[in-house]
């Protein structure tokens, strides 16, 4: 099993951490991860990206043209990334700010209200939980275990009285996936 | 079993400095390398280990007190990106002439000039041939996975401190960059005073006590003494030459072209070959870990058993020049590379290879 992931967003969505709480969790589950972020000007623009790699095998290039899964939060990353998703994979997005909604009917494509559901929890910060959730959903390369162990790894101590917030996200967002188009 | 954790490639190279007993670290902040002095500031590696971390006033003042630190035979290093390390040129080769022990770490983006900040690997020729004036060599080690960038700080001290030279770690942005899971070494303490005088009280500054004063010095105005001095450096590098070179051969043994890439480019160039691979088209990797030494040997072994190299760098084409020496002519040798920050594509160097190759 090979799982290349592209999320992308603006800066502040929690796009970077949750591909770091994804590769800490990969690596409690004994698989093989690399975690690539942009880091040049279009960051400091305001766009992040992070390129997220599981795999049984040894890990090749870091750097991708083309994804098994991409991830989109804001409508930039949307006009980059559905091109790049590979035939037959996946996208997910939040629909909070997209004009121009993916239009591919040869991939799988599902919605989650991320933002509606983090505001109306009350808690903007647990955004990036419940998406990824909505992504765990579909593609269960992670155990709820697993991801637990990830986010302690991946949190600082002073912050693993949240891990409880953040699993009830994940499960939220596993709920509340919505199905646009499935292969 | 020692724990695996998921680090950034330069908090990894700072991580392993404070573990394997470095006494010292001088630099000048520069994207995409800030995370290593940043790594070390959070670290407080002074009150752990007693080893110094200093923000020097430029790259110029940080080099310097890298061949100060060298001279008293302290285990010392600094870091920079491809600007910073052209500014830290004349020091390098200060210390080369002095034949003085030390780490140069260079994560490099694009050139020429301040370019930009995105990963490159467009200062090889810098690296490997000299950079800064005279004939001299740095050791230079191209990592190109984060548990690389932990190995090869200790590697680069273990062989710096082996022939009295300093050593390079050249890595790029997305090494830097990127997370990947490693094993920290276990740590080893800092030499102490007894330990230095040891191993290099026959040349280092360790305090004149009862013996004949130590001169670290690169300046000899008698030139048929310096030509002696220089056939000496040119021993050692035929020595290096002779039993440091290091490199990866994968899927070489049925390969019908071979790819020539070090760094991050390696890696993309093993994408590039389970792509080939799924056409049909056999391609090998020959991955320099050494760039100084060069390989030469290994990759010239090959020629008997394959149509051609394909250099693939993110740069206009440096190292290529030395994959061409090692083939003399026998078999086609081509080139593809990104400039200016630009990252290849494990499908378009898939492409290129058939293009120059007619395949």
């Amino acid at each position: 099993m090979t799982e290349e992931i592209i999320i992308a967003g603006f800066g502040g969505q929690g796009v970077l951490s949750m591909g770091k709480i994804l590769a800490y969790s990969g690596i409690m589950q004994d698989q093989e991860v690399s975690w690539m972020p942009s880091y040049g000007p279009e960051m400091r623009g305001g766009t992040a990206n992070v390129t997220v790699i599981i795999s049984d095998e040894r890990i090749s290039s870091p750097v991708l043209n083309a994804f098994d899964s991409a991830i989109v939060l804001n409508q930039q990353s949307m006009d980059k990334f559905e091109p790049l998703v590979k035939p037959g994979g996946t996208l997910i997005y939040d629909p909070n700010g997209i004009t121009h909604h993916p239009t591919r009917t040869d991939i799988s494509i599902y919605q989650i209200e991320g933002a509606r559901l983090a505001a109306e929890g009350g808690n903007p910060k647990i955004f990036n939980m419940i998406i990824l959730g909505g992504f765990l959903k579909v593609k269960p390369i992670i155990n709820l275990d697993n991801l637990e162990k990830g986010l302690k790894k991946s949190l600082p101590a002073r912050h693993h009285n949240l891990i409880p917030m953040n699993i009830e996200a994940v499960q939220t967002g596993m709920k509340e996936l919505k199905v646009i188009h499935q292969l | 079993m020692a724990e695996v954790k998921l680090m950034k490639g330069n908090e990894v190279i700072a991580e392993t400095a404070i573990r394997c007993g470095c006494d010292g670290y001088f630099g000048y902040p520069i994207t995409p390398q800030s995370e290593v002095m940043e790594t070390l500031m959070l670290r407080k590696p002074w009150e752990e280990t007693g080893m110094v971390v200093l923000q020097a006033e430029s790259e110029l003042a940080a080099i310097n007190m890298v061949y100060g630190g060298a001279s008293c035979g302290k285990k010392v290093m600094t870091s920079s990106s491809s600007p910073g390390i052209s500014l830290k040129q004349e020091g390098i080769t200060y210390i080369a002439g002095a034949e003085l022990p030390c780490l140069v770490v260079d994560v490099m983006r694009g050139g020429p000039g301040l370019g930009t900040i995105q990963p490159s690997q467009s200062d090889y020729f810098q690296a490997t041939k000299g950079g800064g004036h005279g004939d001299y060599h740095l050791i230079v080690l191209a990592p190109a996975s984060v548990q690389e960038m932990s190995d090869f700080v200790v590697l680069g001290f273990e062989l710096a401190f082996k022939y009295r030279n300093p050593a390079m770690v050249l890595a790029d942005g997305v090494i830097g960059q990127m997370m990947e899971k490693v094993v920290l070494p276990d740590y080893t303490p800092r030499w102490t005073e007894e330990e230095i005088e040891k191993m290099s009280g026959d040349w280092a500054l360790t305090g004149k006590k009862n013996r004949q004063h130590h001169i670290i010095t690169s300046l000899e105005l008698e030139a048929p003494r310096q030509e002696v001095f220089n056939e000496k450096l040119q021993r050692k590098y035929r020595e290096i030459e002779a039993n440091e070179v290091r490199y990866e051969a994968l899927y070489c043994e049925d390969a019908d072209y071979i790819f020539v890439a070090y760094g991050s480019c390696a890696r993309i160039c093993q994408k590039s070959i389970q792509l080939a691979r799924e056409e049909g088209i056999k391609v090998g990797l020959l991955r320099p870990i050494t760039l100084y030494p060069f390989p030469t040997q290994p990759i010239s072994d090959l020629c008997s058993k394959v149509k051609g190299f394909l250099s693939v760098e993110m740069s206009a084409g440096q190292m290529v020049e030395d994959v061409r020496l090692a083939v003399d002519g026998r078999v086609k040798v081509d080139f593809y590379g990104r400039m200016g920050g630009v990252v290849p594509t494990p499908e378009e160097i898939v492409v290129a290879l058939k293009n120059k190759f007619k395949i």
